[in-house]
């Protein structure tokens, strides 16, 4: 196990509200929302705007010299935490920037009657791009169907990817279940097909090395804000072989070297292709800090700490008559469960009763109802700043929530 | 006067499940000569339908349908038995009242009789929402008017 204590000293969230503002201990289980940020990611922001405030890209002086050269070098760090090469990974807003930078990159690459394979347990982010895409240039969006466990197996991916299947785009690990994919059998077959594989890692980032030189995925797409860094930045992925069929999606300055009057554009190679405009300069840094934070404790621990924590949640949480578990069979740090007769929003509220602060709903994926036969769950969901006294916490107020109107009296 | 003593939550919080455990009015019917309003957007999870018959200016058949958590299946349910048979202009009014009532204002309590049981959602300010889904499904229906 991590030593939390000693790991929430790196995060002001913790300090601040259990001395300043709340009495009550906080046992935040929204990770798979969003994450905390370290010391160490927020000074490296403000020393950005404290010490060497300046554009990219722009200038020679010397101020401006130096905020290359940081950008550069978190753009190395940042492609080394995936194992990619540095003219790999592009900056973007986020995990649906960069999934909608994907699929419409792929604009001329797609034609009428071609298919996409998507699946039902995917995040908004990756379907609705597709669907646009779809309707766009007539192409078919096709649904992998999954096992009992939300597995997309092999065998399964097998028998709907054909010869006019183009572009397979799934999680690989999904956020409602926290399912993990076989990627990289997935991949081999996609390949196989001659198709293009997109890896949303959005929730696979923050506790698991991915490594794109194995898995070989053609695209992957990650936030920063789920793994402990900033919001409002991610990455893009484009492995060398296939950045030929791509074109960029968003258009201005520094993607291009010139212009003229007679329409023709030539544009620089990626990733600078596809990083149009001023960049979140302090995000950024900020982000590669958070990588280094992770590196530095070690995604393994991480793994490791969050599923003693579901283990230990998971064996209490199966005593419970009234609490039906959705994904106990998996080690992911996300624990899906509803309380019998109780709608989970109102488990929810209830459970921020007592500073117990989870996620009800769909979650984003819309589509999950259609195969796990529920409209909304409660999502309790992991990370390395939390320890059994927040699995404590949530079970004693999961007894309690037959209380659950109480909170409005 | 209310029927019911409103400063006692046993009460109030009876009212709720009695609701949410056998909401009125819930039913979906094939009729084009109801008005249909969606209420969707306000989170992920509601996705409240109401359908309401007017004639001459009076609300004579009030249905709705659809999935909620307790806050808005009671308050639906309660709203779809203080509207009928009032007319529209009545009807607004009650909206208005309770609005007020979750803005904490002054309010008429005969008028909103049972649906007073939600005097503190506003404890719960994520929840007001859940609350008043179908009052502001209402009002959506009279602007079709
Ligand atoms: C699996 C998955 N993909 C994509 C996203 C989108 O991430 P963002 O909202 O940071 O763009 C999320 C975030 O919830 C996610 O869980």
């Amino acid at each position: 196990m991590l030593d939390v204590k000693d790991i929430r000293k790196d995060f002001p969230m913790y300090s601040l509200h259990n001395n300043e503002y709340e009495a009550k201990p906080l046992h935040y289980l929204d990770n798979a929302a969003t994450s905390f940020k370290p010391s160490v990611v927020i000074n490296k922001i403000n020393e950005y705007y404290n010490n060497y405030s300046a554009n990219t890209k722009r200038s020679d002086y010397s101020l401006a010299y130096k905020i290359d050269q940081e950008f550069e070098e978190a753009r190395k760090i940042v492609a080394s935490f995936i194992n990619a090469n540095i003219d790999e990974v592009a900056f973007t807003s986020g995990a649906t920037m960069s999934l909608n930078e994907i699929a419409y990159s792929l604009l001329y690459e797609l034609k009428e009657g071609d298919e996409i394979i998507l699946s039902y347990n995917e995040h908004a982010s990756n379907v609705l791009p597709w669907y646009n895409i779809a309707k766009m240039k007539r192409c078919k969006i096709v649904f992998a169907p999954s096992d009992k466990k939300g597995v997309i197996t092999p065998n399964n991916l097998s028998k709907v990817i054909t010869k006019i299947t183009k572009v397979v785009s799934l999680a690989s690990v999904t956020n409602v279940l926290g399912v993990r994919q076989p990627i990289k059998e997935l991949v081999k077959i996609t390949h196989n097909n001659n198709a293009l594989f997109v890896c949303d890692g959005a929730q696979e980032a923050p506790h698991h090395k991915i490594d794109v030189k194995d898995t070989n995925v053609d695209f992957l797409a990650l936030s920063s804000h789920k793994m402990v860094g900033p919001t409002g930045v991610g990455l893009l992925y484009v492995k060398k072989e296939v950045q030929n069929k791509i074109w960029p999606f968003i258009y201005g300055g520094e993607m291009n070297s010139r212009f003229d009057s007679s329409l023709s554009v030539s544009l620089k190679e990626f990733p600078f292709s596809f990083e149009a405009g001023t960049q979140n300069i302090a995000g950024i840094l900020g982000f590669a800090e958070a990588c280094k934070y992770l590196n530095n404790i070690g995604l393994e621990e991480i793994e490791k700490h969050e599923k003693s924590l579901k283990t230990y949640a998971i064996k209490q949480l199966k005593e419970m008559k009234n609490i039906i578990l959705y994904n106990d069979f998996n080690d992911s740090g996300i624990i899906t469960f509803n309380v019998k007769d109780i709608h989970a929003q109102d488990v929810a509220t209830y459970l921020s009763s007592n500073n117990v602060f989870i996620r009800s709903g769909n979650h984003c994926a819309k589509l999950l109802p259609e195969v796990l036969n529920v409209n909304s769950t409660c999502r309790a969901s992991l990370y390395l700043y939390n320890d059994y006294s927040d699995i404590d916490a949530l079970v004693s107020s999961l007894k309690k929530s037959g209380d659950f109107l109480d909170v409005y009296f | 006067m209310s029927t019911f003593d409103i400063t006692n939550p046993v009460i109030l919080r009876e009212i709720i499940m009695d609701h949410y455990s056998n909401p009125r009015n819930k039913k979906e019917i094939d009729d084009p000569s109801f008005i249909l309003v969606h209420m969707d957007s306000a989170s992920c999870i509601d996705d409240i339908y109401i359908q309401v018959k007017i004639v001459n200016n009076i609300i004579k058949k009030i249905y709705w349908h659809g999935e909620g958590c307790a806050i808005s299946t009671a308050s639906t349910s309660i709203m779809s038995e203080l509207v009928i048979n009032k007319s529209v202009e009545e009807a607004k009014n009650i909206i208005h009242n309770f609005y007020n009532m979750l803005e904490s204002k002054e309010f008429d309590h005969d008028l909103l009789d049972e649906a007073i049981c939600f005097i503190n959602v506003n404890r719960q300010p994520s929840r007001i929402t859940c609350a008043n889904i179908s009052y502001r499904g209402l009002e959506k229906v009279f602007e079709k008017l």
